[in-house]
Parts: structure tokens; sequence; C-alpha cells
């Protein structure tokens, strides 16, 4: 599914409407796109949507940004600094992917096999004003979900 | 008194030993570079995290450096917190062991305040009260100290900290990671006012900072050009002006509010030029900064911290430990 994000506040709007659709269940969501694309914009979305009233900082330094809303798990993972997949093992990385975790990988190649198969693959590009992005469901479920968005 | 502190919550390994009455006595910290050859081989960059087989080497050398012995040490400092879980754990866990194997007090200091008190190593040290500007790779905060323990968080960057800004937009600009550094030197062959970028934020009322914005900035005028070498040192330029206007804007404003006239400027950022020449042709305002090794994380900061608590407190010491990945600053409380 393609869309075009003509701000800032598209992008989050974006990110609102999927949290909305988003079950409470194991789910993971990969974010691709350059620096500056608007991941971090798209999670804040996300996150705010499910009941986040504070900021919502940039995990880069920090590696993942946990948030517990409504008993649920959501973790914004950032794994632009790491260098050696291998190194997800050293943070206890399979911790993270309990039953109700809905997880927002940025970076996510970098992290190889240590990280589940997604459910949704998330691309934002830069265009000359705003942003395109295209959503792909990799799962079932990540149809399912796709299913219940705007077109 | 000596304390010996132990900093891991992140990247870096830090040992260090405070005497109370003679000051700093040692320092180490792990680096890449200078202990390549030691402990063998190229170490990458968050695999660094193996603070384990760090910590006991660095305190074994800081302890040679002083002519001491573990029986010569009053206290053992660590960082609690905030930080990387494992990366922490590693120092809590070495730290509160060997204060409990040598019967002596264990104190968690939050990585945090030892940034924040880190210029009361320098000579003049600032009183208290005063405000600080914390900024680094993972941190941006304004800060108003009042004493050891006593902080209320006047401001912080509600999305990219500002160090990781300048490493973006230099990535951006197609420098190395993490070029904060670079992107600072590049800077200085930049032209004056060719382009210029917004001051986020400044223009309503409040100490809270956004930097995520700046890079998309960079990045859109830097498709706009014929990105040659000129046009990446005027942007390096016009990026970097923007964020060290905004910051003593807000630290400006953060004076104001708090009615100080000492400024406390600490964090990897802080060794940034242009920014000290900015802050310090601020008038009515004396300026601190930490010794450069001391911008960035290390031992030092958390031995001084741990000293200062200790001596002021009446300490109760139980021997378990814990940390705290997310720790604000203003959960603290006075020794």
């Amino acid at each position: 599914m393609h869309k075009y994000l003509d701000n800032e506040q598209a992008t989050l709007d974006l990110g609102k409407e999927l949290a909305l659709v988003t079950p409470a269940q194991l789910f993971t969501i990969h974010l691709e796109g350059e620096l500056g694309a608007g991941k971090t914009t798209f999670t804040r979305g996300f996150v705010q949507a499910l009941g986040h009233r504070g900021n919502v900082k940039s995990p880069t330094y920090t590696l993942v940004e946990h948030y517990q809303l409504n008993n649920r798990d959501i973790y914004h993972f950032d794994l632009y600094r790491l260098s050696d997949p291998g190194e997800l093992e050293f943070m206890g990385i399979d911790d993270y992917f309990h039953s109700n975790a809905i997880s927002l990988i940025e970076w996510a190649q970098r992290g190889q096999d240590f990280l589940p198969p997604p459910d949704l693959m998330i691309h934002l590009a830069y265009q000359s004003k705003g942003r395109e992005v295209d959503i792909q469901a990799l799962t079932a479920l990540g149809e399912e979900v796709c299913g219940k968005l705007h077109k | 008194m000596r304390v010996l502190g132990i900093e891991s919550s992140c990247d870096e390994t830090g040992v260090a030993v405070y005497d109370t009455e003679k000051g700093l006595l040692a320092h180490r910290l792990f680096s890449q570079i200078a202990m390549h050859a030691e402990y063998g081989g190229v170490v990458p960059e968050l695999a660094s995290r193996d603070h384990i087989r760090k910590t006991l080497p660095l305190i074994e050398e800081v302890l040679a450096d002083t002519a001491l012995t573990t029986k010569d040490i009053d206290a053992i400092a660590y960082t609690a917190g905030p930080g990387l879980a494992g990366a922490l754990l590693v120092g809590a866990a070495i730290g509160r062991s060997l204060a409990w194997a040598l019967d002596i007090p264990a104190l968690a200091i939050n990585h945090m305040e030892g940034h924040l008190l880190s210029p009361l190593l320098e000579e003049p040290a600032p009183e208290f009260p005063f405000v600080s500007l914390l900024v680094s790779g993972g941190h941006t905060l304004l800060v108003d100290v009042k004493g050891v323990g006593q902080y209320e968080l006047l401001g912080e960057s509600i999305d990219d900290a500002v160090g990781e800004a300048f490493d973006k937009t230099a990535k951006l600009l197609g420098m190395d990671y993490p070029g904060g550094p670079y992107l600072a030197a590049k800077a200085e062959q930049g032209i004056a006012d060719r382009f210029v970028f917004p001051r986020p934020m400044t223009n309503r009322p409040g100490l809270d900072f956004s930097f995520s914005g700046l890079k998309t900035f960079a990045m859109n005028t830097w498709l706009d050009t014929e990105q040659t070498d000129q046009d990446k040192a005027d942007i390096a330029l016009a990026f970097q002006t923007a964020v060290v206007e905004t910051l003593a804007i807000k630290c400006k404003r953060a004076l104001k509010r708090t009615g100080h006239k000492r400024l406390v400027v600490a964090g990897g950022v802080s060794a940034n030029k242009a920014l000290r020449n900015k802050l310090d042709a601020m008038k009515g305002v004396e300026v601190f900064y930490p010794r450069q090794a001391f911008c960035s994380d290390n031992g030092a900061m958390i031995a001084f911290a741990g000293a200062m608590r200790h001596q002021a407190m009446k300490h109760q010491d139980v021997p378990s430990f814990t940390v705290r990945p997310r720790w604000p600053l203003n959960e603290l409380s006075p020794p």
C-alpha cells in the first residue's frame, strides 16, 4: 500500500491510525528510510495514540525506549549504532519479544536473524516535498491489520 | 576518605579514585585505541559494552597508578543508571561485590548527577546554586542545581539529543558516523549566513529543545545545492550556528528564570568550541566546564559524586543492588 504524506502531521496521523488497529498480541513493525525520513515521528504518533503523554525520544543512543501503556509493552528500537547483530544478545534481545509486545524497529536490517520476522514493513522516503510511504504486510496478521487502514 | 568510582552505563568503561582531601588521585578510561594492544583485537563500538573484561584490569591499573591497594579504599561508587541495563549491571555487580568483600559501603550513583557535578573537579569550582546545561550524544538537559541531590529539571530535548543531531547531520553530509566533531571542524571553513537554519522552539516560552527538525532541514538544504565541499562547509556552519544559538537562548532563559549567575556546561558537546565561545560571551554570567577528558563519560565524575554523597550521608548499606535504566534526575534526593 502506497501513500503520500504531506507533512509531519500526516506522518503522525498514520502512526496513530496504525496504532489503533494493531491487536494486543506480539506484533513487529520494521521502519525503513533515511535519517530524517520520519521513522521516529511515525513512532511518536503510534505511542501517543495508545495513551503516552510524554516525549518520544530518539532511541539511537539507548538502542531501545520502552513504553508501558494499558498493560501493553511497546518497544521502540533503533539499531543504527549496531555494528554486529550478535551484540543484540548482550542486551538480552529475546526478553523483549513476549506475547503482547509491540515492537517498532528502525534499522532492523542490522539485527538480522536476532529479530522476529516483521508483520509489517514500513518504508518512508524523501520527496521534494513531504514523504512517500509504502506499507507491506508480511504475515497473515499483518495483512489483517493493513486491511483495516484507510486506503 | 578515598572513593573508587566505576562507570559502565554505555560504551565507555571508566574507573577512578577520588580523595576528599587530596582530590582526584587517578583515572582511567577504556579507549579502543590506547588499549588496543593490551586487550587484543579490534573492538566493535557496541561490543565494547562487554565491560566485564575491562573493569577489573582498569581497577588494577588505577590502584597501581596511585600506589594504593584495595585496603586503602573507603567506599565504592558505581553508576546505577540511567543507561543500558546490561552495561549497568556489570559495574553494579562488580562494585557491589567488591565493596561487600572489602566490608566497605557501596554507593549507587546516577550517571547524570556525575556529569552535573563534574565541573566541581576543576579549580576554581563553581559554588552552588547554578544552572547546568548537559549536552551529549544521549542527553540534552537544563537543570537547576541547588546542591548535591537537589536538582530540578528545567527543560530537555523532546526528540533527538544535541550530540545525536550533530552526528546524524554529519552523516547526511557524507561524513563517517559518529561525525559530530568532523562537522564542527568543517564548519570552520564555512561562509557565514549563506544558509540560515531555524532556531527550534525559541519563539515560544519554555526551556525544552527539539533538534530532530534541524537534520531534516540540513538534508533538504543539501539536496538543493550542487553538493560541493564549500556547500558542505556552509551547511555545517549554518547547522552549528543554529544549534549553538538555540542552546544559548535557552541557557539565558534558564538563568533568568532561576536568578542564578553561574552556568555549568557538561557532556560531550560541551567540548564544542563555537558553543564555548558563544556562552563565554554572555554578560554577567560565570561559565564553568569540566576539562576536555571529563566532558564525555568517565569514572572520575562517579568517584566524585560518590565521595560527595558518602561524606554527607548517614550511610545505611544494604548488601543488595539494582540498576535503573531510566532514572530521572528529579527523583534524586540530597544525601
